[in-house]
């Protein structure tokens, strides 16, 4: 077996450099949800000093004197481009995996026999370099824990050129020696701590040990882990998509709110793009739900949080359903005199459409008349870019929706926000 | 989290069942004879774009492109996996912005406009140029 891991550099940051060409040695982070802290960051940024999940309000002077540049997240734009990469690399390998926005296992099965594996991840990296304007590294190796070790060194060296093919035993040898062993896949916080207590601080090491003693001592998955080191791979390529069992859409508010009435309306505004995202997977769903909670930071408020869930009478996309359930939820979870931070929308328990039997005396047992349509019109409406359409409930002011202070057009998905150019 | 459960909320919000009484008559009927020749509708995507994955959109500002029929407020589309060559209408980044000129690459590489108000743009080395892209086709609209 032969694996290759694309991961995309910086990737955050990069989307945002791709539309910004002066931005190409600047320092750039991309701060959370409400611009609370960093995100992601650029080598420049790392450069000085500056954290991953690093507060934005203790680093913004400094860093912004020192010429640095930040954004809010665009996730419309980092879709985008993460779907560009995917499908970049769909022409290139006969299978990939998407593993996550911004990585992607590849099977290189037979390709081998047409050109070197080193000179195939060049080509990808330049090919996605030159479509997209996305940088990447390449690892490659016989298993997907050794790829993702290959792919560790095409990032951490720059002699790579950030392409590292792990093909050999001796090569793969001398990284894992340099690789501290809380860089393996599957080797988290804890699993780290206890290793090195063992005495174990490296790839190598934890490669050398006895696996029953693994086994025993940890988890068969960490035996998993070093069968894997050694070459013999035992995870294969997860090709499907899962279908995703329930959708969740949860913010942060902008600030604390004490009233229901702004309640109301962000589950309501949350209710609707958990909808659209539902429509989008062509599922349909039976049961809501619905949290709200206070600030645990703050310890001197009174804490509280509650949720609900709601059933459905058929299996419904159609907003208008969704809407009735949480708005009849959030007026039961509700509480007066509490400051609060949060709320979030759940949707689960997921049909195909027509799968679902339905109940031969509900009144409704197909939804709306109708409804179908107009979800369809509504979204192809609010995806034009021309204009949105959305539910009174939703709110006009929306006081307590997030903060995004800096963020950048949406160049790819939006007609109305293009790159202009002279 | 915790969790606090306060009843069951369907027992007051949900509307009374109503149990359908079946009156209506079941329709048989032929299938339209023109099924067979619906076809799809025109999609300008289908023509215009080659390569989903390295296509981009950009708006034009400015009448330097004019005499290559773009247009101020032009939506041009950059095909970022097509080779730029000689005499192309690209998108470069010159002083860490993009603009819109043709590629002049004998005798001497140079951005050109294509408006008599504007001069050329010499490259003083090629490692300064850089090519975001080849424009393939530029919509300007009435």
């Amino acid at each position: 077996m032969t694996y290759a891991l694309v991961d995309c550099n910086s990737f955050y940051a990069s989307c945002e450099r791709i539309f910004r060409p002066d931005l190409k040695t600047k320092p750039v982070v991309v701060l959370s949800n409400n611009d609370g802290c960093v995100v992601a960051l650029s080598k420049e940024a790392k450069e000085l000093g500056i954290k991953m999940c690093e507060p934005w309000f203790k680093i913004k002077d400094q860093f912004i004197r020192q010429g640095g540049v930040a954004f809010s997240s665009n996730y419309e734009l980092y879709a985008d481009i993460s779907s560009r990469v995917m499908q970049t690399l769909e022409q290139l390998a006969p299978k990939i995996e998407i593993y996550s926005i911004d990585e992607a296992f590849l099977d290189l099965k037979g390709i081998d026999s047409c050109m070197q594996l080193d000179q195939f991840g060049s080509q990808c990296r330049d090919t996605i370099q030159q479509w997209v304007g996305m940088p990447v590294s390449v690892g490659i190796g016989p298993t997907k824990t050794l790829a993702k070790v290959a792919q560790y060194g095409a990032k951490k060296y720059t002699k790579t050129n950030g392409v590292v093919d792990l093909s050999g035993q001796e090569r793969q040898k001398k990284l894992m020696s340099l690789m501290p062993v809380g860089e393996v896949w599957g080797v988290g916080k804890k699993i780290n701590k206890r290793l090195n207590e063992l005495g174990i601080f490296t790839a190598l090491e934890l490669s050398e040990m006895n696996i029953q003693f693994i086994k025993k001592k940890f988890s068969s998955v960490l035996g998993r882990t070093v069968m894997e080191l050694r070459g013999h791979s035992c995870i294969g390529l997860d090709e499907q998509r899962p279908i995703k069992k329930q959708i969740m859409v949860s913010r942060t508010f902008s600030k604390q709110v004490r009233d229901l009435d702004s309640i109301n309306e962000a589950v309501s505004d949350y209710a609707v793009r958990a909808c659209e995202k539902l429509r989008k997977e062509n599922q349909y769903c039976t049961i809501a739900s619905v949290f709200i909670r206070t600030n645990y930071f703050r310890k001197q408020d009174k804490q509280y949080s509650g949720m609900l869930s709601y059933k459905l009478p058929y299996p419904t996309n159609d907003s208008r359903d969704i809407l009735f359930a949480v708005k009849s939820i959030s007026k039961k979870i509700f509480r007066e005199n509490y400051n609060f931070i949060k709320a979030g929308v759940l949707l689960s328990d997921f049909y195909d459409e027509g799968v679902h039997q339905p109940d031969l005396f509900a009144s409704q047992e197909k939804g709306r008349r109708g409804g179908k349509e107009l979800m369809q019109t509504i979204d192809r409406i609010n995806s034009s870019g021309l204009g949105k359409i959305s539910f009174a409930a939703q709110g006009i002011k929306k006081s307590w929706s997030m903060k995004r202070q800096f963020q950048s057009p949406r160049y790819s998905t939006n007609l109305q926000e293009l790159l202009v150019v002279k | 989290m915790t969790i606090d459960y306060l009843g069951n909320a369907t027992e007051e919000d949900l509307p009374l069942l109503k149990i359908p009484y079946f009156l209506n008559t079941v329709r048989v009927g032929w299938p339209s004879p023109a099924d067979d020749y619906i076809e799809r509708p025109i999609d300008l995507n289908e023509y215009l774009i080659k390569n989903i994955a390295a296509t981009y959109f950009v708006r034009v500002s400015g009448d330097s492109m004019i005499n290559a029929h773009i247009g101020d407020g032009a939506i041009l589309i950059v095909d970022r996996s097509i080779e730029p060559k000689n005499k192309m209408i690209v998108i470069a980044s010159i002083d860490g912005s993009y603009t819109c000129k043709r590629l002049i690459l004998k005798p001497k590489v140079c951005l050109v406009s294509e408006n008599p108000k504007y001069s050329p743009i010499l490259i003083a080395k090629e490692s300064e140029l850089e090519i975001a892209g080849s424009v393939i086709a530029a919509i300007n609209t009435y």
